[in-house]
Order: structure tokens, then sequence, then C-alpha cells
């Protein structure tokens, strides 16, 4: 178990909270120190807004050791609304109408924990757009 | 119970689980008769959800509909009595998620199923007496009732969140409230523990009915109303009838409990059940309507709050999904899929 | 000395020695329960020493994965070079996930083709069986970005399998032709007395097979297993010393890609293989027309697809039509997998791309199941991560 790995992601995991390039405007999630478009150090925090489509999916049935309390559960490559795309996994979802293009948008949940004792991760999800009544 | 300075509920917010497991079933399970159940299902948390998850939703729709930034909160505090950690604060998590920290006082409150009420008067005493502008503070439960226990019909999940703010802009003004506290041993939990334990019809005369009616007499002679002048009546719900036999005893009139009264379709959120009922009225009263809410925690004690609508809802609460929509997205499980989610398989 | 062609105008140095193969060897790839690491590497070792005719080399390039985690041991060169036998010599570990193999491949290429080693040994080895199979799953997805990808659940195979979506859905890609790959690897493990399945499978079995990762199911994927191969490499020079038939490293390429799948422009083509391909024929001075077989990295049927586009063999969104077409079966257009593949042979993924050079390098020899003049391998590290690909063509 490694709790400052966590802890030092916490914020950006909790929040989607990436960079954006101060000279080239491009925006990046993961968060990086140096723009993968331009080279440019000079960067700033960006709050993406969490709502995007599926741009493809999966539906993991063999998860690795300490996600199987989720099994089965759908993985996707989220396309968000800024353009970027984030690996994430879609909750609350029929996982047999799933679709390349399906809107989501963003939650905070449970990731996995280090067991009975150790630490719970949480970070963000998608889920289908809850419909408003 | 007044404040020095006029506040008022400046956003709230609800989560409720999707799935859903019918009390039909669970009386199946147990050999008991389907038809003498207390509610008609209870709302079941997802296997990736808890007490934090449910409190950073409702709390992220309660900012929604605030307006402001979380920079500006003075507190977060989450009432439940589900922490996902023993020792370690729920409301940490909720604050670093909503982009509150650092400059906040976060911490977790613990009165049954009227923490999260008891959170709301702290709330409300923080921004009353001028300590914070906004305030935020959480009722979230994922009830855990013993297999085959009474509790089990009615354990269920799910979480509110009430940003208390200046009365100017507020959604609804906050009139006075009141709290009534006995050494009452109706319900409790032994740490390390797994499942309360509850003295059974000990919890209905001495416990619920004279804590809800107390604090309610109490805070009506404050104000010098009567229970049946507010529009909207909502008592806390560990089923379906109990807030309805409260109404009756006080002389108020059932619609005015109806809109408020969800626990028929997700059972009892516990610390979340009277604040999940308020935001219930929150979508749908009218500019000007009177609210009381009366909590009940088992140990026990209620709080009593009385607050009046401002015209600010109409267009506050489409910031954010209303307490319907969330009970409305139901995805039926099994006792099977319950016992999975609610982790009573020994692994 | 006529230098690599690439090398040489890369570095601008004309003094690059050219780099021959000179020995093989490898284990059976499967479950040796019975065996550790520092075993499986050592027969290995030995049986490509002792095919080159050596019983000493003077640099050991080990390619492995994840020792670290499979069986909690690092420092594989002192490991691996002391239980050996081969004394002080300099050994070191590299690393590039799956693409570990290739990866060491290559620093061996680039050992003695500098001149500053005379035999070198590369050696692939991993040892995944020693422990269970959702920690074996733990463990590959570390190929991935772990913070952005493996912390969300999503499994080696769960990246491969939302290419393969992407894939189908760009291209409208039939997914009974994609499963053409494993079928075909099959069928040619069966004469490989060192594969893991000597069995054919029917284009049903694949289909009907358990879902691992919609729409992956688990006879399109690559088994958990163990084994170790190994190359010795000298100076073209030097060869005929050792064997009658050298067999020459034309061209060598390792090119890199983001960690992340989700950080692509494209995500149905692997612009590492597309890069590392172009350098490797331009080295090489030969085109995709001139390779008469390829060793892909199959270690997801649509990886096998892919890899045919990206290496220059068909156009995209073609490759699975042109492997359902029977042309890469043994006696089509472009024998493939000619082994039996990651998916048949088996995917120890350290050593897998060890693997692949040795098989190459037996065709290459007229010892093998196609008759070569040149062929070429491509090893991937993560989902495209890092990739090396690599033309041997035989001494003429």
């Amino acid at each position: 178990m490694s709790v400052p790995r966590h802890w030092r992601e916490s914020k950006r995991r909790y929040r989607l909270l990436g960079t954006k390039c101060k000279s080239c405007k491009k925006l990046h999630y993961p968060p990086r120190t140096v723009c993968s478009s331009c080279k440019s150090r000079d960067l700033e925090e960006y709050q993406f807004k969490g709502k995007g489509n599926i741009y493809s999916y999966t539906i993991i049935r063999n998860p690795p050791e300490g996600y199987t309390f989720c099994r089965p559960y759908a993985a996707a490559l989220v396309e968000l609304e800024e353009g970027e795309i984030v690996t994430a996994q879609i909750t609350d979802c029929d996982l047999d109408h799933l679709e390349i293009g399906m809107p989501v948008e963003v939650v905070i949940r449970k990731l996995f924990a280090y067991g009975e004792s150790g630490i719970i991760v949480y970070g963000y999800k998608f889920r289908p757009i809850l419909p408003r009544k | 119970m007044k404040t020095i300075k006029d506040i008022g509920i400046y956003g709230y917010g609800a989560y409720v689980p999707m799935y859903r497991i019918k009390n039909s079933d669970i009386a199946r399970v147990w050999g008991n008769d389907p038809e003498r159940v207390p509610v008609k299902e209870k709302s079941v948390p997802g296997p990736d959800e808890d007490a934090c998850t449910i409190a950073c939703e409702a709390s992220k729709n309660a900012l929604l509909r605030a307006d402001i930034s979380p920079q500006k909160l003075g507190t977060v505090w989450v009432g439940t009595e589900s922490k996902p950690y023993a020792v370690k604060p729920t409301a940490t998590i909720v604050a670093e998620y909503l982009g509150a920290t650092p400059s906040i006082n976060a911490a977790d409150w613990e009165f049954a199923c009227k923490a999260g009420t008891e959170a709301l008067q702290g709330a409300i005493a923080y921004v009353g007496s001028g300590m914070a502008e906004y305030a935020l503070a959480v009722g979230v439960d994922t009830a855990q009732g013993q297999p085959s226990d009474a509790l089990e019909y009615t354990a269920a999940a799910g979480g509110a969140a009430f940003i208390m703010g200046p009365s100017e802009g507020s959604l609804a003004e906050y009139e006075g409230s009141y709290s009534f506290v006995t050494d009452t041993p109706d319900f409790w939990r032994r740490q390390h523990e797994h499942y309360p334990k509850h003295a059974s019809r000990f919890t209905g005369v001495p416990a619920y009915f004279s804590h809800i009616t107390n604090a309610t007499k109490t805070l009506c002679n404050e104000l010098q109303r009567e229970p049946n002048d507010y529009d909207y009546v909502i008592f806390h719900q560990p089923n379906a009838k109990f807030p309805m036999a409260a109404a009756k005893m006080l002389g108020v009139d059932k619609e005015k409990v109806i809109p408020g009264l969800i626990s028929p379709y997700i059972g009892n959120t516990y610390a979340g059940s009277a604040m999940l009922g308020l935001s219930a009225v929150l979508d749908v009263a009218k500019p000007d309507d009177l609210v009381l809410c009366v909590s009940y925690g088992s140990g026990a004690g209620s709080d009593a709050f009385s607050f009046k609508i401002t015209d600010k809802i109409i267009e506050a609460r489409e910031r954010a999904p209303n307490v319907k929509s969330y009970i409305a997205r139901r995805v039926g499980i099994d006792y099977a899929m319950y016992a999975r989610y609610r982790e009573k398989i020994r692994m | 000395m006529p230098c690599m062609p690439g090398i040489g105008k890369k570095s601008g140095c004309d003094e690059m020695n050219d780099v021959a193969i000179v020995g093989i060897g490898c284990t059976p790839v499967g479950e040796p329960w019975n065996k550790s690491l520092r075993e499986i590497a050592v027969e290995s070792t030995w049986a490509a020493m002792n095919d080159a005719g050596v019983n000493e080399v003077d640099g050991l390039v080990v390619g492995n994965m994840s020792s670290g985690n499979f069986v909690d041991q690092e420092s594989l060169g002192s490991l691996i070079a002391d239980y050996a036998g081969l004394g002080n010599i300099t050994a070191f570990k590299v690393e590039g996930a799956c693409g570990s193999g290739g990866v060491a491949f290559r620093t061996g290429v680039m050992a003695v083709a500098s001149g500053m080693h005379d035999v070198v040994c590369v050696t692939g080895v991993e040892k995944m069986t020693d422990v269970v199979g959702d920690s074996a799953t733990k463990i590959l997805a570390n190929a991935s970005d772990r913070e952005y990808e493996a912390v969300h659940g999503v499994t080696f195979v769960g990246l491969n399998a939302m290419v393969m979506r992407r894939y189908m859905h760009d291209y409208n890609a039939r997914r009974e032709d994609i499963c053409s790959i494993p079928v075909n690897s099959h069928k040619n493990a069966v004469h490989n007395k060192n594969a893991m399945f000597r069995r054919e499978i029917s284009l049903d079995s694949v289909i009907n097979s358990p879902m691992v990762a919609d729409p992956l199911s688990l006879m399109e994927c690559a088994p958990i297993c163990d084994g170790a191969a190994s190359i010795i490499l000298t100076t073209r020079e030097r060869a005929k010393e050792f064997t009658d038939t050298p067999i020459i490293v034309k061209g060598s390429a390792v090119k890199v890609d983001t960690i992340g799948v989700h950080d692509r422009k494209n995500v149905t083509s692997m612009t590492a293989t597309v890069e590392a391909a172009k350098e490797a024929y331009n080295m090489a001075k030969l085109t995709p027309k001139d390779m008469d077989t390829a060793e892909l990295h199959d270690a997801f049927s649509i990886m096998g697809v892919i890899g045919l586009e990206d290496l220059g063999f068909v156009r995209h969104g073609k490759g699975a039509h042109f492997a359902a077409e029977g042309q890469i079966g043994i006696g089509g257009k472009l024998p493939c997998c000619t082994y039996g593949g990651l998916k048949a042979r088996g995917h120890p993924v350290g050593a897998t791309g060890v693997y692949q050079i040795l098989e190459l390098t037996k065709n290459l020899r007229g010892e093998g199941v196609v008759d070569a003049q040149n062929g070429i391998a491509q090893n991937i590290g993560g989902t495209g991560s890092t990739v090396s690909v690599t033309i041997l063509g035989r001494d003429i």
C-alpha cells in the first residue's frame, strides 16, 4: 500500500483537474508539466467540466487484484467536451446497452481499497447522464 | 432558537443510489409475509458507493444550486453513522472533492439518524453568528440492517446536503430551530459490531414520537404557530407509518406530509432521511410557503427547523437533479445481489 | 567495414559494425512448475551459446518486464551471468514491458555495432506463473499508465479491447475476420516443439470462447506463461567463425508513443510501430514487399491485425480481411507467426521479442518452416507505447 502516491494524486483524481498550456492553450488530462503539443513548461491547472461521450469501451470480466468487488464493470475511453480523452470506468450503467457516442458525466466513486484495513482510493468514474424528471 | 444574523438555505442537493430491493423479496428470504412489510422497497448503494461518495454528489448538487465558489464555504460537516473509516474524517474527502480546502472546518458528526440535522444546526449557528458566510452540512448513510432483523427491510442509502448562507439571496429563509434531547437508548451499535441493535417497540412512543412531538411543539410555541400552519411538514422517516402517525398526533394534515415522504420508495436513509424529505419539498414548494422539518436520532433527540420559501427557489432548483429524478432512476436487484453489494457474504 | 546504412547515417559514423546472429536457444514455453527464473534463463543462455559454439561472451543483455513483481527478484544481469557461470562480464537488464525482449535485442545490436562488445548474448526471460491469476493481471497492467489507466481497474486486455472496439467501429471490421489471427497462430504452433499450445483451434471456438474484456474473448488473448530465449550476436566479420549460416541484422529500431492510449490521436494504429518500421526498412534498404515472413505481436487478435497494417503490408482497415483470406498462413502471401506467435507459442512477456528473433532466424537459416530471404519481427510493449521492429536477412 502506498499512501503518498494516492494522496499526491487525490485532488486531481477526485475532481478531474488537468492542466492547460499557457502558450498554446492545449488542455491535458492527465495533467502534465511539459506541454505535449508545444513543449512549453508554462502550464496552469485546468478544471475539466466532466461531460463527454464514450469513444470506446470494454467490459472487464477478469479484473486485476483488488477490483473484483465491482466485477464485471465497464471501462471506457471518454472523449470530454473539451476534446481530451480520459480512461475511466463507467458506473451505474446497463452493461448491455453501452455504445460508442453515448453521453456520460463524471462522478466520484470508490476505485478500490487496500483490503479491509488499508486506505480507500476514491476517484472519477463516468455514468450515463442522469435523466431529469 | 434564532440566529443573530438573518440567514437562509442557500443551496441544497440530494443523492439516492439507483439500486432497489423489494421488501417482499427480503420477506421471502426470511419466511415472512411479503404483504406485511414496512416499505415497498429500499435503496441499495452500488459496490463502488459509500457514505463519502453519496455525500460528495449531494454536496456538489447543493453547491450547483448555491452557485457560489467552494472556497467561500466555512464548514464541510458530514453527519453519518456509516463512516467509511472509523477513524479519519469523511468530511476531508468531501471538502477536497468540492475544492473547499484548506481554509475550512471539516468534521464528521454522529447522532444516529439526526447526525445530519445536528450538523445543520451547527451550520446555522456558524453562519448565524458570522463565523462564516456559508456553511455546508450533509446528512448521509448507507445503513446496515442485520439480516432477518426488522431493520433490514428499511435500512437504506442516500443523503442530502444543505448550504446555509445569508438570508438575502437564499432559497428559504431560516425562521428558527430547536433541539430536544434525552438519554433514551432505543437503538445503538457497539464499537466493532457490524449491525445495530434496537429495543423493538421501545423505539416508538418513548423514543421517536416523544422526541418528534416535543421538538415540534416547542419550536411552534417559540414561533407562535400551530404545526398545521405549515404548508409542508417533514418528519424523520424510519418507515412509511411513523411520520403519518406523528402528523396525526400533531394535527397536521396528511397532504402536507406526503410531498416530503420518500421512505415508501427508498426506505430509511437514516441521517439522510429528514434532509432528503426536506430536499423533496424544496423541489416542489412555492415562494412564501412555510416548511417545517423535524428529524429524529436514536439515543435520542429531535432537531426542528422552520423555513419560509423565497422566490429564488424557482431558478435554483433547476441547477441540479431533483429527488424525484434520483428515485425514478431505479434498477431492481434480488436478495443475492443485495447480499453481495452490502458485503453480507463472507469472503 | 561497410556500416549498417541506417545506423551509420543516423550517428554520422561510417565505422559501425554490421551485426550477425550466430547462435539461438530457448526453453519450451509453458508452465515449468519445477523450474525457477534463473534456471530457465541459464538453460536458454547456454542453449544459444552451444548453438554458436562458444563458452564465453563479453556481454549479456537481459530482456525482462517484471521480475521484481513476478518473482521478487531484480538485478537479473548479475543473477543470470552468475548462475550461467559467465564471470565478471558486462550484464544488465533492459525493460520495455511486453516489448522488453525486442528492446534487449536492440541493446545487444547497439553493443556489437558500436564495437564496444565482441560477442553478446541477449536473453529474454519471464517467469509469470509464480503468482496467481489476478496478481498477474495487476502486474501486466503496469505496462500501462498506472496512475491514469491501471488505477481505474482497466486491465491490459481491457485497453486492447477498447482499441478493438474502436477499430471495428471505424472500419466496420468483422469480429470473425479478426479472430482468424489466433486460428493461424495455433495452426502454426503444431509443428513447434517449444510452443505452449500445439493444437489447432477452429474459428468457431475462438468466436464462442468466453469474453475476457469485450469484444476480446479468451481465445484471442495470449496466455500467461514462462519462457526464456537467447540470441548470440557478433560482428558480421567474425560471424563465420561461429556458424555457416549467420543471419544479418539488416534493420533495427525501437520507438515509443504516449504511455496512455487516451493520449493517441488515433487508437487504431500504433505510431510507434509505423515509425519503427520506417526506420528499420530505411536501414535495411528494403520495403514491405521484400519481406518473406513476419512475426507479429499477436498478444491479442486485434494487435496482429493492426500490426499487418502498421508494418505496411496492407492498408489501414484491411488487415482483418487479409488475415481471414488466408494470406498469413504458411504457403500464403506473407506467412505470419510461423511458430505459433504469442497466442500459441506463448507470451512470456519479456522473453517474447527474443523468441520472435529466434524463430525468424530459423526460417532464414533454411531450417524453419518457410523459405525466407528476409523477414521482419514486431514486438510491442504496452498497448503500443514501446515497439521494436527488426529486419533480418541472409548473409548474401
